[in-house]
């Protein structure tokens, strides 16, 4: 009974999936056609030149926003778990919070405002483009990579930092030493997390990005509302091998 | 110094946007770059109700707004129906880990992409009409993509996942023994898992609602893609009024509508997830 409804639940989410791996390889130009095998696709996208641009773009944001996040999240982390009843703590709360819950949609419109707030009152930033979108994602990964490292904290041994400070060692020696290799996996999963996040952004992209500067995911939805080749197949193809495989390395390097 | 920085990110990134964006509901349009005279100028206020005149102004934003909450309803009930199935053999199996990874890896293969994979399926011409067609069960093609399922399809495709993280989470965790126990005392399976186990996973089972219900109600790519170009929802309003009509304080202002509706699901979320 059990396993029927993981079986089915798997189905579902896989199939449409799968026949994206298989259709990959039609050479048929209608997108879930058979036309025989191919890698036509494959070759279409290696010279697909805006596609690439917008595949470089955000990678290079994505990695850029995974990083601030994940300093910004540890802020946060650190305070919510280490800093017990200060003034305001319930509202800093609900705040970090809040990026989890908020409607990307009204997220995005309320970040635009800033920007163009801020524009208004100091002259920067100049234009929108990658910096905003940065600074964007940046702003909803922190939210997530404080959770993961609020609950790490939470659960570490208190012992193992009074040892430390009992041996003698300094405050940013135990964090260095103890606690940062303690809560390495929290940060590690966090990064990965804002990664993703950042390079599956359609909305909040779209509203605080500028003429210049195409996110991979806005690319594609500008695309889907052409009506998509079966370019589309071979790009999520290569996107879960690479996934699958990191991975992979991943689980065998955590091992 | 940590706190002060930590507050600071905060009220630049999240405070901030939020209090212009409620502000913004009560500026005025105007022609030029950007479209708006906000409501506090170096004249002092200047703001006026239009924005939410014009909301109040017949059903249409009305009936998007309730359209969007029943849909995001019926999304989040089927995440947690199907995602509380899968998590419970997720839990009861030999390695959860592997089959987690196996729930949330259709994630990487990108949000656009699985859209696109649903539309070349669902599409009139697309691959579930031609073989329905071939196996001579349908004559004409079935009208599927651009409807209230296809969207709801899509919906659950991309929001189970985060329905069966939080049970998968709390369902591992539980004792099996409570269960055994009332097996033991002659409950039949059903009644055990009515009885004991939804109990035990009643807080995770709302939060799983919740973290779907909430962006759900504010969707904007899915129904644009898959759902009916007449029935408008209030995330497609909001964007609407923002990218087609240029109305930016009609934009802020639906929005502070549909945070004010989601404040109390919101609310609730963060407080379920404290007590975890």
């Amino acid at each position: 009974m059990r396993r029927v409804f993981l079986s089915l639940g798997l189905l579902f989410l896989w199939a449409p999936i799968a026949l994206m791996a298989v259709y990959a390889f039609s050479g048929s130009r209608v997108p879930f056609e058979w036309g025989g095998f191919s890698l036509r696709w494959f070759a279409a996208l290696a010279q697909n030149e805006r596609l690439l641009e917008a595949v470089w773009l955000s990678l290079r944001i994505a990695a850029a926003a995974a990083t601030l996040a994940t300093l910004l999240g540890l802020a946060l982390g650190w305070v919510l778990a280490r800093h017990g009843r200060f003034g305001g703590r319930s509202l800093f709360g609900a705040l970090a919070g809040a990026p989890l819950v908020l409607p990307e949609v009204v997220m995005g419109l309320s970040l635009l405002l800033l920007f163009v707030g801020l524009q208004a009152l100091t002259g920067w930033p100049q234009q929108r483009g990658a910096i905003t979108v940065w600074l964007a994602h940046s702003g909803l990964g922190m939210a997530y990579v404080a959770v993961l490292v609020q609950a790490r904290l939470s659960a570490l041994d208190p012992a193992l930092e009074n040892a430390a400070a009992d041996l003698g060692a300094q405050r940013f020696t135990i964090f260095r030493t103890i606690t940062l290799p303690l809560i390495r996996p929290s940060l590690v999963g966090g990064w990965l997390l804002a990664f993703t996040l950042s390079l599956d952004d359609v909305v909040l992209a779209s509203f605080v990005s500028g003429p210049g500067a195409t996110t991979l995911p806005v690319y594609l939805f500008s695309q889907l509302r052409l009506g998509m080749t079966p370019e589309a197949n071979a790009l999520a193809v290569m996107m879960l091998a690479f996934a699958g495989l990191t991975g992979l390395l991943g689980w065998r390097l955590s091992r | 110094m940590i706190r002060a920085a930590a507050w600071a990110s905060l009220l630049l990134l999240v405070a901030a946007p939020l209090v212009i964006i409620v502000a913004m509901g009560f500026g005025t349009t105007a022609p030029g770059v950007p479209p708006v005279v906000p409501p506090l100028g170096a004249a002092g206020w200047q703001g006026s109700l239009e924005a939410w005149g014009l909301l109040f102004a017949d059903t249409y934003y009305l009936d998007a707004m309730l359209r969007s909450l029943r849909l995001a309803g019926i999304t989040a009930t089927l995440c947690l129906v199907l995602g509380f199935g899968m998590a419970l053999g997720i839990a009861s199996a030999r390695s959860p880990g592997l089959w987690l990874a196996l729930v949330l890896l259709p994630f990487w293969a990108g949000f656009v992409l699985r859209l696109a994979a649903w539309v070349g399926l669902l599409r009139d011409g697309g691959w579930i009409n031609a073989t329905l067609m071939q196996l001579g069960l349908i004559s004409e093609p079935w009208q599927m993509l651009y409807t209230e399922g296809a969207m709801l399809l899509g919906m659950v495709h991309a929001y189970l996942p985060l329905a069966v993280l939080p049970l998968t989470a709390t369902l591992a965790k539980r004792d099996i023994r409570l269960e055994e126990a009332a097996a033991d005392l002659g409950a039949g399976r059903w009644v055990v898992c009515f009885t004991v186990t939804l109990p035990l996973a009643a807080p995770a089972a709302a939060a799983a609602f919740l973290l779907v219900f909430i962006p759900a109600a504010g969707e904007v790519v899915i129904p644009e893609v898959l759902g009916a170009p007449d029935s408008v929802l209030i995330g497609r309003a909001i964007w609407g009024e923002f990218f087609q009509t240029r109305d930016w304080p009609a934009a802020a202002a639906l929005s502070t509508a549909l945070l004010a509706l989601l404040l109390l699901p919101i609310a609730l979320y963060q407080r379920l997830s404290v007590a975890r």
